[in-house]
This record gives structure tokens, C-alpha cells and sequence, in this order.
């Protein structure tokens, strides 16, 4: 069945989408425009001739008026080619895709994490307010959001790493499986089970353990909060006292009425929460000598490597614009009265 | 006489940080029959109604006596009041746009109150479910069955709500002003299937409310409330007979049909109403 309010609420997400998108263009555009480093330099090096200067200055389209240089730069995006790295020479696109799996993972993991302490931790606190256990509740969360991540992180390599073996080290395996099987999607976990490699597998949880909870219990700070404030304004409302009235016990009242209304909220919380950890993991991965997108991030800033930072700035916003159309979604599956 | 259904005497409620009693000294007996309890307010009626169920966990509840059926109330567990909670004894909150789950489909609520204390079948649950639609009097139960709260009219919501708290069939119905977040215009039909229902399957009924004429229509007995304190307990028929002067001032501040166009008096208050009257306590 065609429905007239269902459309229109679609067009005005795809045009909210498209200006978003538009906005964030230009946004990169004018990063590139003004670091403070020249590409032309850059790709000819210090020592050459002033005609070797020209020559690719003009190649580059930098003597043309801005405009035209933006339009070259959406028709360069919408055909997916973002030049090439300056500081690996290989086009950017490759580069990404090749160190974007490794993130995902890791944030991924984590988000379920920090997602599977929260959201229960959060519920627990605002049942359980003013007394011990809401207060038990702070304190852990509050340590999880203040203690500096490249310590917990490297505190955790020399316990449960160095001095108790339970877990891998740095990197995504350990190094005697590495190149063991063959890079089909990029994220190891299903690499290796595509193969088979059941051992590869098992390092890879084991490497993978120890930084995605990190981050996870670092995350799980905010969802805690946010899941215990939510729970309050639910617990005072009529219609959680009508399941009481009905006999519904405590468990029940909280989780199948009180509960399912804040999941709206909740799925919109943890979107930001998994987004920031995407773009956000440089510290852990830098620790764990994670090869994925923060690293990659922090060398292409240090380096001043344009065409790959633009490339970073543009596909965390996009990122985020999917994040956000996602929880867009989820509500109408979650909250009746949107659909 | 027959067993009373409900014995409460010198209830008395003190919320939690509060700097006196929300509920003194409150005694009253009930019946099959239908109780209502009228004052301003802040008076406390929706205080005694919830201390009732035990569903006041801020405040500290003492009574002399405080027996329901064959429960203490007083000592009752929660595991004994889960019981008791929508089965034994229910309550009929006021506006049904924020009383009823608003993801949860309304017939699903209704049946769900079947299925806490009923071992049986969803489907089976679903059956009585639609068949108390049908005894709120709503035409096409199975579509009702499948709204949400926010595609249903007030008077719709409140007849849902009714039903949820008859389905299991208790004892004692606490109406907790039922109708005045409704329409002038369907008040009376919803009062009407309420009051039918209750008396149909022998129900005590104590019914909240700021409206003494809605209550001396609608109860046999009427309690009176100032400041937490029940000041007189009369017959609905005998209601003009009060001796009270607050009961006798909400008396005359009434709006009549028909009556003189004379602005309604405003009603006086003493503090010396809310201190035990003599010959009692
Ligand atoms: N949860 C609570 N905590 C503290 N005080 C409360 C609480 N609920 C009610 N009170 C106080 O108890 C007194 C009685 O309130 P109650 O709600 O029982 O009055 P009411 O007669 O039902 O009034 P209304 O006609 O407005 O519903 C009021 O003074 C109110 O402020
Ligand atoms: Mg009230």
C-alpha cells in the first residue's frame, strides 16, 4: 500500500541527506584548500625547477577559479576517485579499504561491549537510584570515561598480556599467521572462517578481546548514563504504573513496558557511540599496533598528506549520515506513532 | 451482615521527607457496594487508593487494621500483593493517553493482565481479551484488539482501560477519578459501562473523584476528605443531610441544572477541619 506520509517523510530524509552531503563536500574542499601545505611541492619535491612548478601546478587545475575547482572535485568524488596518497603512493580508496575492516571490527566489537554493560548497568542504576548499587554504578562508569585509554590500554597488555597470558598481543594476530589467509572481505573474523582457519580465528578473538573491551567499557560510560536517564522519565510514568496495578512483577514491569520505550532513544545513543568509535579508536590502536583507520588518520595528518585526509574527514561524516539515517529507520520499526 | 470485602482502620500514610501526612487516621469499611471518596485537591484520596495496592514505595504506611478479604494488607509481601495487584483488587487510573503502554498494541495490554495470573494459552488469553471488548460495549473488538493507544479516543482508552481491570474479575475496583480526563460527552457512557460491569459481577467499587454529583449518581456511600482526613461518611441519598460545614460548602458550590444563575459560593476552609473532630478518635 502507497503511503502518502511515508513518501513524503522519505523525500525529506533524501533531501536532508543530499544538503548534509553537500555540506560536507565543501567542507573537505575547504580543508584542502587551506592547509598550510602545498601540493604542488609536494608531489615535485623542494628541489625542482620553477617549469616543473608550473607545469603540475597547472595540472592540477590550481590556476583555475575556485568554483570550477570544486565542481572538478564533486565530479572527481561522485566517480570515487580521491587521488593518490602522498605518503603511500597508492590511490586512496585502496588505502582506506584496506585499513577500514580492521576498525570496523574492533568498533564493532566494542560497541557490543560497551552497548551489553551499559544499557543493563543504566536500567540497574535508575531502579535502583540514590541507593548503593546506583552509586556502585557511577563510580565504575565514571572510571571507565576518565581513565586515559592508552593507559588502561597498556596497563591491560602488561596484565593479561605479559604477566597472564590470556590474552594476544599487539596486532591483529600473531605474526606466525600473518598472510595465512587470503584477504577477501578484510575483516579477519570472516576471512579466516571463509578459510577455514580455525587457529587464525581463535588468535584473532584473542588479539581482538583485550582492545574492543577497552574501548567498549569506555563507551559503556556514556550509554550508562544516558540508558539511566532515559529509565527515569519512563519509571514515573502512568502507564508503567498500570503494569504494577495489572501485577506484573518488578522484572517484568521494567523490562517488557518501561523498558521498550526508551529503545528508541537508546538505538540513536549508541549510533553516536559506534560512530565515534570508528573514527575515534586512534589511541588503542596506536597501543595495539592496530592497523586500521586511526592509525592511518594520524599519519596522514602528520604527513599533510591532502588528498588522503580529505578523503578521511569526508567518509567520517559519511559515516555518520548513515549512523544517522539507520536510528532514522530503527524508530519507525521501534515507535508506533512514527510510522 | 456479610463479610466485609475491605476493612481499613487509622490509615495513615507519611510520605518520605514530607513535613506531615498526606493520609490521618482514615477508617471506613466496604461492602459489595460502591464507596466514593470526594475532596479537593491534594486531599489525599489518590494516596489512600494507591496505599491500597501498596504502590506508594516513598511513603510509610501504619493502620491499625487493614484487611482485604482474608489478607492483611498491612503485612501482605510483594509476592503475596502480586498476587492480589489485577486480580484481586485493581485500579482505573485517569487519562488513558498516558495509562496505557503507548508501543504496546492495546489489546495486547488487555490480554497481558489475563495471562499474570491465569496459566493459559495467548490464545486463550486473547479470546477473553476481545470478549471483555465486547462487554465495554466497543463494536468491533478484533479491530480495537490491534490499535496502539495513540489511534484510540480518550472514551476508547478508558473503556480499554476498564477492561484491562475487570478481565481477571476482582474483588475491589479502585476508580481513581476515571472520567475527568474525558469528554464531557462520553463521561457518562464510560461512568455507565463501569458502574453495570460492577454491579453485573458483585465488584466493591470505590470511586475517587472531585465531582460530588458525579458520585452521589453513581455510589451508596460517599466519603468526604479534608486535608487527609475523611471528615464525614453519609448515604449518597442522604448527602443533603450533611452535617459537616466543608461537605456542606462543596454542597453548595455544585453546579445544578436548572438551578438559580447566582455565581457558586466560594468554599470556605478552616484549619480547625483538619484536626480529629470531637466524639470520634
Ligand atoms: N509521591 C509523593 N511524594 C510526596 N508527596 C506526595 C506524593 N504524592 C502525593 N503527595 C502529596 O500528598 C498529598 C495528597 O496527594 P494526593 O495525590 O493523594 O491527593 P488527591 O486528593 O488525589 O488530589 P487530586 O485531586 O489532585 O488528585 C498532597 O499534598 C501531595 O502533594
Ligand atoms: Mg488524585
Amino acid at each position: 500500500m502507497r503511503n502518502p506520509r511515508w513518501l513524503s517523510a522519505a523525500l525529506n530524509q533524501a533531501s536532508t541527506i543530499l544538503v548534509t552531503l553537500l555540506g560536507l563536500l565543501v567542507l573537505t574542499f575547504v580543508i584542502g584548500r587551506i592547509m598550510p601545505v602545498d601540493p604542488v611541492r609536494a608531489i615535485v619535491g623542494e628541489e625542482a625547477t620553477r617549469e616543473v612548478y608550473e607545469n603540475v601546478y597547472h595540472q592540477l587545475g590550481l590556476d583555475k577559479p575556485m568554483w570550477e575547482q570544486f565542481l572538478f572535485y564533486l565530479r572527481d568524488v561522485a566517480t570515487l576517485d580521491f587521488g593518490t596518497s602522498l605518503r603511500t603512493g597508492q590511490p586512496v580508496l585502496d588505502d582506506i579499504l584496506h585499513v577500514l575492516p580492521a576498525t570496523i571490527e574492533l568498533a564493532t566489537f566494542a560497541i557490543l561491549i560497551g552497548a551489553g554493560i551499559g544499557i543493563p548497568l543504566g536500567v540497574l542504576a535508575a531502579v535502583k537510584k540514590d541507593r548503593w548499587q546506583d552509586h556502585a554504578i557511577r563510580v565504575f562508569s565514571l572510571m571507565g570515561h576518565s581513565m586515559p585509554i592508552f593507559w588502561t590500554g597498556m596497563i591491560g597488555l602488561l596484565v593479561f598480556y605479559a604477566a597472564l597470558g590470556w590474552v594476544g598481543g599487539a596486532g591483529r594476530m600473531s605474526q606466525f599467521y600473518i598472510g595465512l589467509v587470503p584477504d577477501r572481505t578484510g575483516f579477519l573474523l570472516i576471512d579466516s572462517a571463509l578459510a577455514g582457519e580455525w587457529e587464525v580465528f581463535r588468535s584473532a578473538v584473542n588479539h581482538l578481546i583485550l582492545p574492543a573491551s577497552l574501548l567498549g567499557y569506555s563507551s559503556s560510560a556514556y550509554i550508562t548514563r544516558m540508558t539511566r536517564s532515559f529509565m527515569l522519565d519512563q519509571i514515573n510514568q502512568e502507564y508503567v504504573t498500570t503494569a504494577r496495578v495489572k501485577g506484573l512483577s518488578e522484572r517484568k514491569t521494567i523490562w517488557s513496558h518501561a523498558f521498550g520505550n526508551i529503545k528508541v532513544q537508546l538505538v540513536t545513543i549508541v549510533a553516536l557511540a559506534y560512530g565515534a568509535l570508528l573514527e575515534g579508536a586512534v589511541l588503542i590502536e596506536t597501543v595495539f599496533a592496530w592497523p586500521g583507520f586511526g592509525q592511518y588518520l594520524t599519519s596522514t595528518l602528520r604527513m599533510g598528506d591532502m588528498n588522503a585526509l580529505m578523503t578521511c574527514v569526508l567518509l567520517v561524516g559519511v559515516i555518520f549520515i548513515a549512523l544517522n539515517l539507520l536510528s532514522d529507520l530503527l524508530y519507525r520499526v521501534f515507535d508506533p506513532r512514527t510510522r | 451482615m456479610e463479610t466485609p470485602i475491605l476493612e481499613v482502620e487509622d490509615l495513615s500514610i507519611h510520605y518520605r521527607g514530607a513535613p506531615q501526612p498526606a493520609v490521618r487516621n482514615v477508617s471506613f469499611t466496604l461492602g459489595r457496594e460502591r464507596l466514593g471518596i470526594v475532596g479537593e485537591s491534594g486531599s489525599g484520596k489518590s494516596t489512600v487508593g494507591r496505599a491500597l495496592l501498596k504502590l506508594l514505595p516513598t511513603a510509610d504506611i501504619t493502620a491499625k487494621r487493614l484487611q482485604f478479604g482474608e489478607t492483611d494488607l498491612l503485612n501482605a509481601t510483594e509476592k503475596q500483593m502480586l498476587d492480589i495487584r489485577g486480580n484481586r483488587m485493581s485500579m482505573i487510573l485517569q487519562d488513558p493517553k498516558f495509562s496505557l503502554n503507548p508501543i504496546r498494541r492495546c489489546g495486547e495490554q488487555i490480554a497481558e493482565a489475563y495471562l499474570t495470573h491465569f496459566r493459559c494459552s495467548k490464545r486463550e488469553a486473547k479470546e477473553r481479551a476481545l470478549a471483555m471488548l465486547e462487554a465495554v460495549q466497543i463494536r468491533d473488538p478484533h479491530l480495537v484488539y490491534n490499535r496502539y493507544p495513540h489511534e484510540v479516543s480518550g472514551g476508547m482508552g478508558q473503556r480499554i482501560m476498564i477492561a484491562m481491570m475487570l478481565l481477571a474479575e476482582p474483588r475491589l475496583v479502585i476508580a481513581d477519578e476515571p472520567t475527568s480526563a474525558l469528554d464531557v460527552t462520553v463521561r457518562l457512557e464510560v461512568l455507565k459501562i463501569l458502574d453495570d460491569l460492577v454491579r453485573e459481577k458483585g465488584i466493591g467499587l470505590i470511586m475517587i473523584s472531585h465531582d460530588l454529583n458525579l458520585v452521589r449518581n453513581f455510589c451508596d456511600r460517599v466519603l468526604i476528605m479534608y486535608a487527609g482526613r475523611v471528615v464525614e461518611t453519609l448515604n449518597a441519598a442522604e448527602l443533603d443531610r450533611a452535617q459537616h460545614p466543608y461537605t456542606r460548602g462543596l454542597l453548595a458550590a455544585q453546579p445544578r441544572i436548572g438551578g438559580n444563575r447566582q455565581p457558586l459560593p466560594v468554599l470556605d476552609r478552616r484549619p480547625e477541619w483538619s484536626q480529629p473532630m470531637e466524639g470520634t478518635a
